[in-house]
């Protein structure tokens, strides 16, 4: 705890040494692509319509798919999928505080949740407040996660499953960047909710962040009172590519209720490093991003449970054809590959001595058009391998999706 | 035609087709079945609609994980039926479990310090339980959960026509049913046989329990702290509560269990398995392990007087002082255990993580093993196995694999 807020100090501190210009990219009609925009960046840099000449922009992102899956040969058959429409809604009542705010309807109205609403307050370009539902900054993905950007139609395995995916809280911190000719730093620092007991006790029946997600009450209260830690630190150079680091810890479980101690405190802790280039010479795009997960299990518990687990994925996204075609001129190919891995329990078997598995392994081909930037059409073609945590032979799975997402 | 028009011509061949060649593709790109005979799960023939529709459902409680808020513990082993038999198959040795305080037919003496079963975990809260000081204890490894449905289906009769107390063949085997005491939900078979008001027992290493609901509703209670309707009494506060699981959702269960295929022998046709299979015979294996038997009548009618082979006689036996825990069930001795079933045993190590681990504590590591652990009424067979030449035990192991 007061570990977790000298590091928030740390952080102003270092911001109060800095002064920079104004990023003030805000609501545009087309994404700014230059060399100085991070993964920190991707909550403003996004299509925005503008409201007349009010200082609103809306904006969003649908997506809609087919999935054809066969898992050891047997098949649900063939599902259409509307997996997600995404509102952004947001303004700018002066020209140092923004508002932002990102709704997301699931799979239908089957969930419902607002994502991100916060408030933007700037002090100068290296420390800006931020309070309200935050998505906390875990590795590069889950800042950067619209559909439309993706050459797959899935998020990466080690991004939903492992860490949860778009893992927003109530709360507040600080984030910045500053930038010199050839680098670009940027942090971010919060202080939220976070997680609980269901990370440890849920029916995947294994360790997942991801379970905390249905615990919706985590917007009203915090589920003991101690704050969660995310920071995520980044740098980019103009020219060779961002590299982050981010860390997201606290205590767990509910250790007291009403003054009485319950049980020890537990600790999760949560490393990830992500990185993104685009080769010059190919114009190849590769993305990656590993996170390492370690948990502080109580010690008969359930051995499915793991206190160690580690994840993550490799992008390489190569445009191939691009040529005007039925009009548009910008209309571009890729073909992509998406490599992912996540080790659900890293650890030996205390009775055998053997290794314990739970993982799997996917491999994604993909196929896309991207008529204009902000809308692709993509086939991909999923193979994976999931092996149980005794390690018995895998099964098997093979996807076929093809779909649409796309800004509005 | 200008460039333009070619590009849109050929922009929409090629997605056509990529359409085409997907659609038709489709199958040969994604991954196949195995073969019925390397897989456990599966169904016994001509199930009708209901049962099919039964057996799905009981799969989705097979594989169901509890958590606290679904009822889960306080005390428990694990948390899932499929965690400790998994696809259906044998256990593995980090979800086998424990059993205290019982030596003789006197019963179990612990019964009120958390006996028979040891729950070693515990919900996030709670303690889990320690063995009782001065308490025997024996450790079990799930069996396979295949075939069931035949050996409960077998009649009493016939199970008794094996046994041989007095060992009146002498052939230094005897075999003798365990008798158990019921369970008040448990209700005999029209056809059964009792003895002193006690039941023969068939499923478990030490077939202490009577059916398979017997069997079923114990997990639920004694493995995950699942209270039900037919045993209500909950392991952590001793207390009666309220149901956790439906009797529809247990009936479903059990009417899985009964379905599930019985395991399939596979190359039945080449030469060393045939060779092995009279090595077999003629070590003796076979008379504990006795290679066929029929089910008497079953409202199910894919086991209804049918023949099978599950290399088992269903009867306890004396195995020795080397397999002798110290711990038992109903009024079998605490050196007796029950032959298990070696169909499937090829596919063992598919569900136990990739090696064997055999014996009713998973202690062999191989089937040698195993074998050479065979004490007792046993130590004739396995002599005879022991004099065998490496090439005969090759081909003798080489048909267990098969099973
Ligand atoms: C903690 C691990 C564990 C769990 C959970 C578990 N079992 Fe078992 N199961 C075992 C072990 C160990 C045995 C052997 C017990 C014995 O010998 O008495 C066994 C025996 C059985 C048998 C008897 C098989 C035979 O050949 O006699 C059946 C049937 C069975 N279990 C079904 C189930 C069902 C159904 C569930 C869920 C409701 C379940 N088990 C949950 C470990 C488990
Ligand atoms: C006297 C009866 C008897 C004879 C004869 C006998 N067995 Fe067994 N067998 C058993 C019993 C009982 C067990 C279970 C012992 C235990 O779990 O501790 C067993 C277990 C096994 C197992 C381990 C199965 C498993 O899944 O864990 C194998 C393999 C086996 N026997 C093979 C043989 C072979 C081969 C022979 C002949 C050489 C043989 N048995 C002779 C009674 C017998």
């Amino acid at each position: 705890m007061v570990k977790q807020y000298i590091l928030v100090i740390l952080f102003s501190l270092i911001s109060h040494s800095v002064f920079a210009q104004i990023d003030s990219t805000l609501f545009k009609r087309k994404p700014k692509a230059d060399s100085s925009k991070m993964n920190i960046d991707a909550v403003y840099n996004r299509p925005f319509l503008q409201v007349g000449r009010t200082p609103l922009g809306i904006g969003g992102y649908a997506e809609l798919n087919t999935n054809y899956g066969v898992i050891d040969g047997v098949s649900e058959g063939l599902s259409f999928q509307m997996r997600r429409m995404t509102l952004f809604l947001g303004g700018s009542l002066h020209s140092k505080i923004k508002f932002m705010s990102e709704i997301e309807f699931e799979d239908g109205t089957k969930e419902i949740n607002i994502e991100f609403a916060a408030l933007d307050f700037q002090f100068d370009n290296f420390f800006n407040f931020r309070g309200g539902i935050v998505v906390n900054p875990i590795g590069a993905f889950n800042q950067n996660h619209d559909g439309p950007k993706w050459e797959f139609i899935d998020r990466p395995i080690s991004a939903t499953q492992l860490l949860p995916a778009t893992f927003s809280n109530v709360g507040m911190g600080i984030y910045g960047k500053k930038y010199t000719k050839q680098w670009v730093l940027a942090y971010e620092a919060y202080l939220t909710n976070g997680f609980d007991e269901t990370i440890i006790d849920n029916e995947f029946s294994r360790t997942s962040l991801s379970a905390a997600k249905a615990n919706k009450d985590r917007f009203e209260e915090s589920s003991n009172g101690k704050p969660l830690f995310t920071g995520k630190v980044a740098i980019r150079h103009r020219k060779i590519g961002e590299l982050g680091l981010s860390y997201m810890g606290g205590i767990y479980n509910k250790f007291q209720d009403d003054g009485f101690v319950l049980a020890p405190k537990r600790a999760l802790n949560v490393f990830a490093i992500d990185f993104n280039t685009v080769l010059k010479k190919t114009k190849t795009t590769i993305t990656a991003e590993w996170a390492w997960i370690n948990v502080d299990l109580p010690s008969s518990y359930a051995v499915q449970y793991g206190s160690k687990q580690n994840g993550g994925f490799v992008d390489v996204v190569q445009p191939v054809f691009k040529k005007p075609i039925i009009g548009f001129s910008n209309s571009t190919f890729y073909v992509s590959c998406r490599l992912e891995q996540v080790d659900w329990n890293t650890g030996k078997f205390i009775e055998t001595s053997a290794k314990m598995y739970d993982e799997t392994f996917s491999i994604m081909p993909a196929l896309s058009w991207r008529p204009i930037s902000s809308t692709v059409i993509r086939l991909n073609y999923r193979r994976q391998k999931q092996r149980d945590f005794l390690g018995n032979p895998p099964a098997n799975a093979g996807v076929i999706q093809f779909g649409l997402s796309s800004y509005f | 035609m200008n460039t333009r028009d070619k590009m849109n011509i050929l922009f929409r061949a090629l997605l056509i087709s990529a359409i085409g060649f997907l659609s038709a593709s489709c199958e040969k790109i994604l991954p196949s079945s195995p073969e019925e005979n390397e897989v456990l799960d599966g169904t016994i023939d001509a199930l009708s609609t209901a049962e099919t529709a039964k057996f799905l459902r009981g799969d989705g409680a097979f594989t169901r994980v509890f958590t606290s808020s679904t009822g889960l513990g306080p005390l428990f082993v694990s948390n899932s039926c499929i965690s400790c038999h998994a696809g259906d198959g044998k256990g593995h040795p980090s979800t086998s479990l424990v059993r205290f305080g019982q030596i003789n037919e006197m019963g179990n003496q612990f019964m009120n310090q958390g006996g028979p079963q040891l729950q070693h975990r515990a919900i996030v809260g709670f303690m889990p339980e320690t063995i009782p000081s001065g308490a025997t204890h024996s450790t079990f490894i799930a069996p396979a959960n295949t075939g069931l449905g035949f050996l409960e289906a077998v009649s009493d009769a016939d199970i008794l026509a094996l046994s041989d107390p007095e060992d009146k063949n002498n052939d230094g085997i005897s075999g003798v049913p365990n008798w158990i005491e019921l369970a008040d939900f448990v209700k005999p078979k029209s056809n059964s046989i009792s003895k002193n008001g006690k039941y023969i027992g068939r499923f478990g290493r030490k077939a202490g329990a009577y059916n398979l609901l017997n069997q079923t509703v114990n997990a639920y209670n004694q493995d995950m702290g699942i209270v039900s309707s037919f045993s209500a009494k909950d392991t952590f506060s001793g207390e009666n509560q309220e149901p956790e699981v439906s009797d529809n959702e247990i009936m479903d269960l059990v009417l899985y269990l009964q379905t599930l295929k019985a395991p399939l022998q596979r190359n039945v046709a080449n030469q060393d398995i045939k060779d092995g299979k009279v090595l077999f015979v003629k070590s003796q294996c076979s008379s504990c392990h006795i290679p066929q038997m029929t089910t008497g009548s079953s409202s199910i009618a894919g086991l209804n007087n049918k023949t099978f082979a599950a290399y088992t006689d269903l009867l306890m036996h004396d195995m020795g002082k080397a397999l002798d825990d110290n711990y038992t069930e109903g009024t079998a001795k605490t050196y007796e255990w029950r032959t298990t079933p070696l169909w499937g045993l090829g596919l063992s190590k598919d569900s136990q993580g990739g090696k064997v681990h055999l014996l009713h504590d998973g202690r062999a590591k191989s089937i040698d093993e195993a074998i050479t652990l065979h004490g007792g009424e046993a130590v004739n067979s396995r002599e005879k196995y022991s004099a065998l030449s490496t090439n005969e035990k090759q081909l003798l192991i080489k048909f267990l694999e098969s099973l």
